[in-house]
């Protein structure tokens, strides 16, 4: 059995299904962000997880223990809120300090112990301060530190780095993903924010309208999205609808290029717009480029095109041949799309 | 969140009824048939209401304090939008020493103005008209339309005027047509707690009114102090739920604990 | 906020200003400077400066009396209030919001109906032939009334009505600024409820309760209806005796003394509060 386990976890608000049937394995050590759009149902279960919200169904289970039941004050999860929750009233030692004297652990250890978690995260010169008087960077610190001081079995995080601005957000993110891996604590992370968890966890669970769209490597979700939320959550993507035989797809009056085993019927066809070159003889399609935009590592191409709206980007390599009003060729290879039955995206 | 105890509950009833229970009590003994204040008592009828109709003196001092306090909020209202303007929107020298000054009369007990101003308006002889005593309630209602004026003012965005001098209106105009309508509730309501406030005011109008300008609540005092009778429970159960559809009036707008605690919003 | 050089503010600010002067503190010097002229009983207001009325206060048992009865009982009330008024605002935090509209409307409400109404309901209320005492004596759990008009007990528990809203107000608005994630912090990590009321939730609610223990006490020690007409004559305050020179014996001097000492005291007592809260809480709340 895996170290945290969620079986059909729900969570249903009059009519409102908030969570539906959320399953979900995490093992030991594993850093896994909930990834989605806000309302979709990551917080109500990193909540339920932490035991503020019961759930209306399903379980969930620590170490092979049933800890549905448990007061949020029985699990020993460390949580680290939004808005970091830090007591106002308690200096920065106090309120690292105040898991372990719920503990009872003796003044002795407590302080060592403080000393010492503040010192993993870089605080060991602010013992003395007030919550009101820490930048918010530091404020975050604290709240880890509070929440790793008790040692915890698993790591909470809700949306840590949204009180942070943008900067000092890639900082902390580096930073976090070191502490994590040093103390080798299982985490759990709620994020909107796709890039961030493609540069923190392990693996990351989309989530979309309460339900659980994937759950795979950020490298793997990125390259193999199950479907056109996840094709367009992650990343940018292009999406046509259109049919397919199983060898090739057809959309509008084209037939574009697949590999490996596709399925049948109605399909989405996803590609990236980085996959896509810019090419003179043999398109796939052709188009119109009505904009183009520097994005300082790539260029950005908007191409009209029979099919709609296209993406596609080019490394920024020098200025480009191709400016706005110029008609392109495009073209890409089978390996390169992605290729989903319609029903599966929402 | 987890349930209340239900401990806590009890005691909020138990508080509850603590709050309304002299309200109750004024409102039962006002619908009594006798001629004397009991409870329980046989008889209910309304003749208590009926009395006040032939009680004169009371219905003068309930328009004098009308009008009085619509005089003293208007007022009040109307020099409190700049200094409210001024505090809120501008940094100067001086700034902190003119709002202390101007919320200042919300320290100083009623009795201490009371007795200040019999005095000062016996000396210019102004004791005994009514305009010394509208010019008295403005004052002690001041600082509570300023607090109001001046919460509603703070949250406001100042891009906004800003936006409205880049598309070309004037200063003038920006104040007319953009500040002013934005801080319309705050104004409002630091109209209706100045009223509430100057309508209700005792401690003061005890030295500053004469028999000629006496206050229902200053004729009410009297006359308790005098005899408790029917007549004043039934004017005091008029004014309860007079005061009741202004609160939830205040209640809906604004909410009862923003503007009793002196915000706007 | 705009930084402006120019005069504009002041012109903005003069009207406010010029009529809190002139109805406010220049009353308030003149009756300083009133508290300083010799009175006596047959010739009345006399010339010349003197501090008479301020020694008559300082060494009179029958001022001394009257004061450590207006501040005991302000600190009686304010404590009262406090103890009650903490309760009732966290349970107003907790309610539904439903709930909590019609809860506010109770309990901040009667602040709008006029003290007089509020004090008229406990004189009936408190009486000897009031409700309490019929209400106590069918039940049997008493045989003679219990005195409680004209009582420092009556007077008390009628303030406590009056004022105890303004404390909850206060304690209210802290509770609001308080996160309730701090709450949900503490149980996870492994405080029980009555932890988080006592190490979380209370000490945060602090300068809340001192702001409302500042405005009732102020305002206690300052009352005049309530204890007129609930203490009457023999249960004298400061205000009231206040009042009885004024409009009885007429002996404004001493009057304006009692009146100058009162204000002394109570601006004293406001400001030492506000400087403790803010030299206490200066790193807490910024």
């Amino acid at each position: 059995m895996s170290f945290l386990e969620l079986r059909g976890l729900g969570k249903r608000y009059g009519d409102i299904e908030a969570v539906s049937s959320c399953d979900l394995t995490v093992e030991k050590g594993e850093f896994v962000c909930l990834l989605g759009p806000s309302g979709c149902g990551k917080t109500t279960t990193l909540q339920m997880i932490a035991g503020f919200v019961p759930p209306t169904s399903g379980q969930v289970f620590l170490d092979g223990r049933d800890i549905t039941a448990l007061k949020p004050s029985r699990r020993g999860l460390g949580i680290v809120f939004q808005s970091y929750a830090l007591f106002p009233h308690m200096t920065v030692a106090e309120n690292v300090a105040f898991g372990l004297e719920m503990r009872r652990i003796g003044r002795g250890e407590r302080e060592q112990r403080v000393t010492e978690t503040l010192a993993l995260v870089h605080l060991d010169a602010m013992t003395d301060r007030y919550p009101g008087e820490l930048s918010g960077g530091q404020r975050q610190r604290v709240a880890l530190a509070r929440a790793l001081v008790i040692q915890p079995q698993v790591l909470l995080l809700d949306e840590p780095m949204g009180a942070l601005d943008a900067k000092l957000r890639e900082d902390m993110q580096i930073e976090l993903r070191a502490l994590q891996r040093r103390v080798a604590i299982t985490t759990i992370m709620v994020t909107h924010d796709q890039a961030e968890a493609m540069t923190l966890s392990d693996r990351i669970v989309l989530m979309n309208r309460g339900q659980v769209e994937q759950v795979a490597r950020p490298y793997d979700m990125y390259e193999r999205p199950n479907g056109q939320f996840a094709s367009t959550f992650l990343g940018k993507a292009n999406v046509f609808s259109g049919r397919s035989n199983g060898k090739s797809v057809l959309a509008g009056d084209r037939w574009f290029p697949v590999e490996g085993n596709i399925p049948e019927g109605d399909v989405d066809y996803i590609i990236r717009p980085e996959k896509i070159e810019i090419v003179d003889t043999a398109p796939l399609l052709h188009g119109k480029v009505s904009a183009r935009v520097f994005l300082g590592n790539h260029w950005l191409f908007q191409v009209d095109t029979p099919l709609g709206p296209m993406h596609l980007t080019q490394p920024n390599t020098g200025m480009p041949a191709t400016g706005e009003g110029d008609v392109i060729g495009m073209s890409w290879v089978g390996a390169h799309a992605r290729v989903v039955a319609s029903g599966t995206s929402r | 969140m987890t349930r209340t105890p239900r401990a806590l509950l009890v005691f909020h009833i138990s508080f509850a009824c603590f709050m309304l229970a002299p309200l109750v009590v004024v409102a039962l003994v006002s619908m009594t048939d006798k001629g004397y204040v009991a409870l329980p008592f046989d008889g209910a009828s309304l003749r208590w209401y009926r009395a006040i109709l032939h009680a004169p003196d009371f219905i003068d001092a309930f328009w004098r304090s009308i009008g009085l306090a619509a005089t003293a909020a208007t007022i009040a209202t109307l020099v409190a939008i700049p200094a409210g303007i001024a505090i809120a929107w501008h940094r100067f020298p001086g700034r902190d020493v003119v709002l202390g000054l101007l919320l200042s009369p919300l320290m100083v007990p009623h009795v201490v103005l009371g007795i200040s101003l019999l005095r000062f308006l016996t000396q210019i002889g102004a004791s005994s008209t009514l305009w010394g005593l509208a010019v008295a309630h403005t004052v002690i209602v001041l600082p509570y339309v300023l607090r109001l004026i001046i919460a509603g003012a703070t949250g406001f965005d100042r891009s906004l005027a800003q936006a409205g001098y880049s598309l070309g209106a004037s200063a003038w105009t920006v104040f007319l047509r953009i500040e002013l309508p934005l801080i319309l509730p705050g104004v409002a309501g630091g109209w209706l707690i100045a009223f509430i406030n100057s309508f209700d005011e005792l401690t003061m109008s005890v030295f500053v009114a004469s028999a000629t300008t006496e206050t229902l609540p200053v004729k009410m005092y009297n006359h308790i102090a005098h005899t408790i009778d029917p007549l004043v429970a039934s004017i005091s159960t008029v004014l309860i739920v007079m005061t009741l559809i202004l609160m939830v009036i205040l209640d809906r707008f604004y909410g009862l604990d923003r503007i009793l605690a002196g915000k706007s919003k | 906020m705009t930084p402006s050089r120019n005069t504009l503010p002041f012109w903005l600010s003069a009207p406010s200003l010029l009529l809190t002067m002139a109805f406010v503190a220049l009353p308030l010097v003149m009756t300083l400077s009133l508290s300083l002229y010799p009175y006596d009983l047959t010739t009345g207001i006399g010339d010349g400066m003197t501090l008479t009325n301020y020694r008559d206060i300082v060494i009179d048992e029958y001022f001394h009396a009257i004061f450590a009865r207006t501040f005991g009982m302000a600190m009686l009330v304010t404590v009262i209030c406090i103890l009650i008024g903490l309760p009732e605002a966290y349970v107003l935090s907790r309610l539904s919001s439903r709930w909590r509209s019609v809860s506010l409307v109770i309990v901040l409400g009667p602040l709008l109906i006029s003290v007089v109404v509020r004090t008229l309901g406990w004189a009936v209320l408190l009486g000897n032939e009031g409700i309490l005492n019929n209400a106590l004596r069918a039940i049997g759990i008493i045989d003679e009334p219990i005195r409680l008009m004209f009582t420092f007990t009556g007077t008390v528990v009628a303030l406590v009505h009056v004022l105890v809203p303004f404390m909850v107000l206060a304690i209210w608005a802290s509770l609001q600024k308080l996160d309730p994630a701090t709450e949900h912090a503490a149980e996870s990590l492994g405080a029980n409820q009555i932890t988080i009321l006592r190490r979380i939730v209370f000490p945060q609610v602090i300068p809340g309760v001192l702001s409302g223990s500042l405005i009732v006490f102020a305002l206690s020690a300052s009352a005049f209806a309530t204890p007129a007409i609930i203490g009457g004559r023999r249960l004298k305050v400061v205000p009231t005796t206040i009042y009885d020179e004024f409009l009885g014996s007429l002996n404004w001097p001493l009057g304006a003394a009692l009146a100058v000492t009162l204000l002394v005291i109570v601006l004293t007592c406001s400001l030492a509060m506000n400087r403790f809260v803010e030299w206490r809480y200066r790193q807490v709340f910024q």
